[in-house]
């Protein structure tokens, strides 16, 4: 056959077979990963959409550095038990600005990304630190050490710079101001309180999260599990007539 | 062994020392109040050791030209035994990740030790060092083999050993202190992957030079998969990796892609890293250490170069069945779930290939455990495939997706398939390049045989099950029509097979332990030379 004809020169050339499988392999990529750049209604386009202040930002590296998402997904998908379990299915638009996204691949606990509001302050605190005192057969690890580390916030306007370059709105303003509102949020006393309202939104919730006085790396991440599924109200709205997808 | 470098080549060396020393001083000093500081005294750690070991040797007259004559087989050594440890190490881990899920508070109470920080040392461990350095020694044994030629020269393959064990010790210990990307199966920062360019690129000019200098005219198959295993990945590592540091002295960066593109993204990688680093290389091995062993040649060449082409072709379209009823868009999905069954096909055509190779040496299988470890892996490979064609297909992903059911996949490949042919092509290379006419112990090698495959059985059936049970735990409704279960209830469900697992593997881990100690006894009763040789005499370099 004059195939393997063919096969049988290109056996003899090296630099030819590795073009060969250049090409061979970046069909596939190109393919299904360079549409979904350029798609618009690969993303959904939300009102209310609003960006990590840079202290859930600091929890959700904290999340990111334990390796939380091993055990963890951030993705209900189009099923109904799933629906009906976590509630209304994730859309694209929610993880839009997550650099990387924390979807998951296994659920040795259970899916988090309705989880802000679920709990209180609390529970999480208690939980974190450890989980057997909440849910006595849990197999979750402890974390004790987040109530005692002080959290680093002085750096966080850098983080924000490099969000923005990726294409993240982050404002003049937010960047300037990132190590305070770090700080401010979890103090909602303090006199910097009002501008982190100011800067992302309404709906932004100030509370000392880990109920201690001290800043620590608890109050970031607690704050961020209390934000998961709250950066945008468009997937409680849109969902229930739309029973098609789900199977 | 670094006075067998020539003059030249130690002092290329030597200056590669100091280069890698500067290094790890620069990262050591900028990095102050941050881990990278970490990797830079390890770097700076190295430097100093190889400038003293190729220092100590820098004026030794050279080594005489008859080595030409001669594979060069010390990098093939090094690459073994590290590997060998790496799995030893990583397996342990594995062990203790599993015992985790068991009993959670078996950490110290330490930060290093808990769970998310451990399962990754795991993972990279036995997939990027223990597989990677089984991946490189082989390849350079198999491309020198099969070209009758000598590697093209003797310092690049250092660079590319050391390198990568380099990385490596970068990822597995960064994990610890919390470095990571959180990317699966590129969780290493920024500098780690840089460096890891560089390596892979060496990599691929040391290949395709020593392919140059053949004595025959046509390029084997083991080699097609070596190459692509060495091309796609550095393809695939490019894109994934893409990232902007938040300062350059520190080891935090954020990933180019957000969202649902950086999740495709990462499983294009992902499940292409279970392709062409867990199954193509791993291919090149078996298509050269099955027949010799089994002193057959290769059932059929025209399914080589089927199973080859279609291997090469279809993977790179499947990585979005990892992402089944996602917020990807349907059509990807359904492309993915497309290729994924249509991939069978080559994957059949490949283990196929190699079982019929195995036809009129069945005797040899019976008798001979390192063949057997071999005709093991490729009924693996072929069950693996299968399973994998099934999985991607949307409603069996809505039970096993998020389960332990991919748990036991992962390991029906990683331990079945994976570990089984390169535990195959060890027993097969170490006596011939030690120059020993077997391994030190028959009987140990039959020993590390049933106990891997006691511990993989055990392993694979456990997870299975609690795949499945969770996953109809988790969509059952009762008679009102609501969940029958909580999810505490399913996780408590999954105890049993959880010790199971626990007992699994250390079967399989007590395996490689024998095995580790077989190799270490046939390596220290040696001889220096392989008895094999190039038949034509090969120009220096
Ligand atoms: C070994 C796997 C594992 C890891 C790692 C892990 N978890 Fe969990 N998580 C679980 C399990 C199992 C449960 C269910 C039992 C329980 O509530 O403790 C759970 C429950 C939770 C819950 C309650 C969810 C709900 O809706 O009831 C939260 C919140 C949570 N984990 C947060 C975290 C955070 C934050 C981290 C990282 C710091 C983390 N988990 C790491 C296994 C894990
Ligand atoms: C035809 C070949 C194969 C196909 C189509 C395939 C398909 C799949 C599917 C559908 C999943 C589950 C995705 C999910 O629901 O999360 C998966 C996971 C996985 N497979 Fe396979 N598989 C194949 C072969 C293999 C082999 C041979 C290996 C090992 C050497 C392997 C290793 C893995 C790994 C590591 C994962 C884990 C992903 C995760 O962490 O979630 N696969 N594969």
């Amino acid at each position: 056959m004059a195939l393997f004809k063919a096969h049988y020169n290109l056996e003899k050339n090296s630099i030819a077979l590795v073009i060969a499988i250049i090409l061979a392999a970046s069909v596939g990529g190109l393919v299904e990963i360079a549409p979904l750049f350029t798609i618009d209604e690969t993303v959904e386009t939300t009102e209310d959409m609003r960006v990590y202040t840079p202290l859930e930002l600091a929890g959700r590296n904290i999340y990111i550095r334990e390796g939380c998402y091993a055990c963890h997904s951030q993705m209900i998908r189009t099923l109904r038990d799933e629906v009906e379990r976590y509630g209304p299915y994730s859309l694209a638009a929610e993880s839009q600005y997550d650099h990387p996204m924390l979807w998951g691949s296994k659920r040795t606990g259970p899916d988090i990304a309705r989880l802000g509001g679920k709990y209180s302050d609390d529970w999480h605190v208690a939980h974190l630190i450890n989980p057997r005192a909440v849910v006595p057969s849990s197999i979750m690890p402890a974390y004790p050490w987040l109530a005692s580390a002080p959290l680093e916030v002085d750096d966080l306007s850098d983080h924000l710079v490099a969000l923005r370059r990726l294409g993240v709105p982050y404002t003049e303003d937010m960047i300037a101001n990132a190590s305070q509102d770090a700080a401010a949020q979890a103090n909602p006393d303090s006199a910097g309180a009002g501008g982190v309202v100011e800067r992302y939104g309404e709906a932004t919730t100030l509370r000392r999260f880990s109920g201690m006085p001290r800043l620590t790396e608890m109050d970031a991440l607690v704050a961020y599990l209390q934000v998961l599924g709250q950066l945008t109200q468009a997937p409680y709205a849109a969902q229930p007539a739309d029973t098609e997808v789900l199977q | 062994m670094i006075a067998r470098l020539t003059r030249t080549e130690r002092s290329v060396a030597m200056a590669l020392a100091v280069i890698l020393l500067l290094l790890g001083l620069t990262m050591a000093a900028l990095g102050d109040h941050d881990p990278m500081a970490v990797h830079g005294f390890m770097a700076l750690g190295l430097g100093v050791g190889l400038v003293f070991a190729v220092g100590s040797v820098l004026e030794e007259p050279s080594p005489s030209p008859a080595r030409l004559q001669q594979y060069y087989d010390d990098p093939i050594k090094v690459g073994i035994v590290l590997a060998m440890v790496w799995g030893v190490f990583a397996m342990s881990i594995g062990l203790w990740v599993a015992a985790l899920m068991v009993w959670p508070d078996a950490t110290f109470g330490q930060a290093w030790s808990s769970y998310g920080r451990l399962r990754p040392v795991h993972t990279t461990g036995v997939i990027f060092a223990f597989g990677g350095n089984a991946l490189i020694a082989t390849s350079f044994h198999v491309m020198q083999r099969t070209c009758r030629a000598r590697l093209a020269d003797q310092l690049s393959p250092w660079f590319v050993l050391v390198g990568y064990n380099l990385f490596c010790l970068w990822a597995v210990s960064g994990y610890l202190m919390g470095i990571t990307q959180s990317k699966e199966y590129a969780e290493p920062e920024w500098y780690a992957d840089i460096l890891l360019v560089i390596v892979w690129v060496t990599y691929l000019v040391l290949y395709l030079r020593t392919l140059r200098r053949r004595a025959e005219p046509h390029i084997y198959v083991a080699n097609w998969y070596y190459l692509a295993f060495i091309v796609v990945v550095a393809m695939l590592h490019i894109v994934n990796a893409a990232a902007l540091p938040v300062s350059w002295t520190g080891a935090k960066s954020y990933p180019a892609f957000s969202g649902v593109q950086d999740a495709m993204v990462q499983w294009w990688y992902g499940h292409n890293a279970v392709a062409f680093f867990m199954t193509s290389g791993f291919l090149g091995m078996l298509y050269y250490y099955l027949p010799v062993r089994a002193q057959r040649p290769i059932f059929s060449y025209r399914l080589s170069i089927l199973s080859f082409w279609g291997i090469t072709f279809f993977y790179l379209w499947v990585g979005s069945h990892h992402l089944h009823y996602t917020a990807l868009p349907h059509w990807v999905q359904t492309l993915g779930m497309t290729f994924s069954v249509m991939l069978l096909v080559p994957s059949w055509a490949s283990a196929g290939n190699a079982l019929l190779t195995l036809n009129g040496a069945w005797h040899r299988v019976r008798d001979d455990a390192t063949l057997r470890f071999m005709f093991v892996a490729a009924v693996f490979y072929g069950l693996s495939t299968f399973e994998g064609s099934f999985l991607a297909i949307r409603p069996v992903n809505a039970l096993s997706h998020y389960t332990d059911w991919t748990v036991g996949h992962v390991h029906s490949g990683a331990l079945g398939w994976l570990a089984m042919v390169t535990f195959g092509a060890f027993y097969s290379v170490v006596p011939q390049i030690w120059g020993r006419p077997a391994m030190h112990s028959s009987r140990l090698v039959e020993w590390h045989f049933w106990l891997a495959l006691g511990g993989l059985l055990t392993y694979v059936f456990a997870l299975w099950n609690a795949g499945i049970t969770q996953g109809l735990m988790w969509r059952t409704y009762n008679d009102a029509g609501t969940l029958n279960y909580s999810f505490i209830e399913s996780m408590e469900a999954m105890r049993p097979y959880y010790i199971a697992r626990v007992v699994g593997g250390s079967l399989f881990l007590a395996g490689i332990c024998v095995g580790a100690a077989n190799i270490w006894l046939t390596v220290r009763g040696a001889r220096n030379h392989a008895a094999d040789r190039p038949l034509a005499p090969q120009a220096a370099e």
